[in-house]
């Protein structure tokens, strides 16, 4: 039984250990052979088996004594992006080697409050900042699902936490989404993910790329397993002017696969030139099954969602720009040694030209550029009046009484490493296609692995909701989820 | 509209703090005026009369009393400096 722990979900493990079934140190300990068994996977770029093992022990001894939350004893990772007390927290940057933060992020506090188990930290892109993970300062994560001796990525930005829930190395991970970076490498690997409304999870202690747009949430085997993580993620924090002083519902509670009568909403500007055959195809599958589940289908518009790419790549780069001023070789993190005669200015410059990988520097540049005067009017004004109108087309999809839209999560299954090197950075940007309207509209969104493709690779499916209904939003992915019956794992190679 | 060239990615780098070699500044340039030109689809949008959004989600910022939370947290705030010296941040000379 103890050799197979780790492979269990959320759900099954949280009931397991309060029937006495088996402990958290028991757990603990399989995820911990399972990571280190993975070392290929390049998943897991911190470990803390120290911590874990204490949180394990004291879990146990709350379990035992019947105080045990949901999340009591259950071994998770945490994405590089959180900080966390102690730990190595880099967000995949060579800018923060060595930097370990004297406090604790929100939301991992809450977890380990709720007495989460954490195993150490995941890779991802640099500053979140990529859709391969193929941008992280520690090298690529790698996907544990493959077709032949090439190695694929679990996307990204959230690619560590993908690939290890994937290969069962942990039972679930934190991510974050800023364009996709939860959704995209959930469909990529086979998981769920969802990212709430924004402001549903505190920011405060979650290294920022783009305010505006940034949002955490979990990576998980199952749906019930996203209800039950994102329970103890969520909620008010007096921290984060932006948080939402909103009562977080029971969402567990809320999953009764009834969908009948529900709204489905399915845009038909996210039917795209070229969109592979397949993708189409489980679009087509996923909007039968919630038909058959009793859910009325309906085509709608969202005209503006052509210009969300372009958009969200002057917005988040000109939040970057600012959040990423920071890094200056000051306060924290890497300083670059310099010359005789140096001043501040060749301090600030070199430290950030070691530091910073090329598609950070590229997106700082970017942002930068469109920040300065003469060009903020031309290009960041005019994508936050569009960000508006994209925003207005969900808006009124809602007011015609749409309770959810299904789209498909991502444009292609999971693609070579190495692959996208020499295309031009636009090319890459469109992996965000279907995912970063929802961002820029602060939406939830929850991408479902509903099949796989000719090759035998996962493919996603994603539904959106409507702001702080990630209740029902998680409903309808567990009608979705249960009439895929998607349970293909990837055969262990690693 | 707009192409990026080479000085105005030297520009652009200097005012992002980045130190780009003479030599990589063409490609820099080059990649980033074919970022811009993406973004340049933009202008085919009418977004008269719309507001730049700044928020969201329709939420009055919360406010709080002015008073000291937190503080007395020194050796705290220079554990991760890469030179602290004496209760204080260390930086090569500022002013000549």
């Amino acid at each position: 039984m103890t050799n197979d722990l780790n492979k269990l979900t959320l759900a099954e493990a949280r009931n397991g250990l309060r029937a006495k079934k088996f402990t958290s140190v028991e757990l603990t300990e399989a995820c911990l052979s399972a990571i280190e068994g993975a070392g290929a996977l390049n998943a897991f770029v911190h470990h803390t088996p120290e911590i874990a093992r204490a949180q394990a022990a004291a879990a146990d001894a709350r379990i035992a004594k019947g105080d045990a939350p949901a999340m009591c004893g259950l071994p998770v990772g945490i994405k590089d992006l959180f900080c966390t007390k102690g730990v190595p927290s880099q967000a995949a940057s060579n800018i923060l080697k060595g930097f370990k933060p004297e406090y604790e992020s929100t939301i991992t506090a809450q977890m380990f409050d709720q007495g989460a188990v954490m195993l150490g930290k995941l890779n991802m892109d640099e500053f979140a900042m990529g859709s391969s993970n193929e941008t992280s300062c520690y090298g690529n994560a790698v996907n544990p699902w493959k077709v032949d001796d090439r190695q694929l990525t679990p996307g990204g930005s959230s690619g560590g936490s993908a690939s290890a829930v994937a290969a069962d190395l942990c039972l679930a991970a934190t991510g974050t989404d800023t364009g996709g970076s939860i959704r995209q490498p959930a469909a990529f690997t086979g998981i769920v993910g969802i990212k709430p409304t924004y402001g549903r999870c505190s920011r405060w202690g979650v290294v920022a790329f783009a305010s505006s747009l940034d949002q955490a949430g979990p990576m998980t085997k199952t749906v019930r397993d996203a209800a039950i993580m994102l329970q103890s993620m969520a909620g008010h924090d007096p921290k984060d002017s932006t948080s939402a002083d909103l009562a977080v519902p029971d969402f567990e509670a809320m999953l009764t696969g009834d969908v009948r009568g529900k709204v489905i909403g399915i845009p038909k500007e996210y039917r795209m030139d070229g969109m592979p055959a397949e993708i189409d195809a489980l679009w087509q599958n996923g909007i039968a099954m919630l038909k058959d589940a009793g859910a009325e289908i309906r085509d709608i518009s969202l005209p503006h969602t052509k210009y969300a790419l372009p958009a969200y790549y002057v917005i988040a780069p000109a939040e970057a720009s600012s959040n990423l001023a920071r890094y200056d070789g000051v306060r924290y993190g890497h300083r670059a040694k310099l010359a005789s005669g140096d001043g501040i200015v060749d301090m600030y410059e070199k430290t950030r030209a070691e530091g910073f990988g090329s598609e950070v520097q590229r997106r700082v540049m970017v942002g930068t550029y469109v920040l300065s005067a003469g060009f903020y009017d031309a290009y960041y004004n005019r994508a936050r009046r569009v960000r508006a109108l994209i925003k207005r087309d969900f808006d009124e999809a809602f007011a015609a009484g749409v309770d959810g839209i299904l789209t498909p999560a991502t444009p292609s299954s999971a693609f070579v490493l190495g692959e996208m090197q020499d295309a031009d950075p636009v090319e890459m940007y469109l992996n965000d296609v279907f995912t970063v309207t929802v961002n820029l509209a602060g939406l939830p969104g929850i991408s479902v692995p509903a099949g796989l493709d000719a090759k035998g690779l996962p493919m996603g499916l994603q539904l959106i909701g409507r702001p702080w209904e990630e209740g029902e939003l998680l409903n309808t992915a567990y009608a979705l989820e249960k009439a895929a019956g998607f349970v293909a794992k990837p055969a262990k190679w690693w | 509209m707009s192409t990026i060239d080479k000085d105005t990615a030297r520009k652009v780098a200097h005012l992002a703090r980045i130190r780009v070699e003479e030599e990589n500044l063409p490609k820099l340039a080059e990649q980033l005026s074919g970022i811009l030109s993406f973004m340049e689809q933009l202008n085919e949008v009418d977004v008269e009369g719309i507001e730049p959004m700044t928020s969201v989600t329709p939420m009055r910022l919360k406010r709080r009393v002015d008073v000291v939370t937190d503080g007395n947290q020194q050796e705290a705030v220079l554990k991760n400096a890469p030179d602290a010296r004496e209760g204080f941040f260390a930086v090569p000379k500022v002013v000549e």
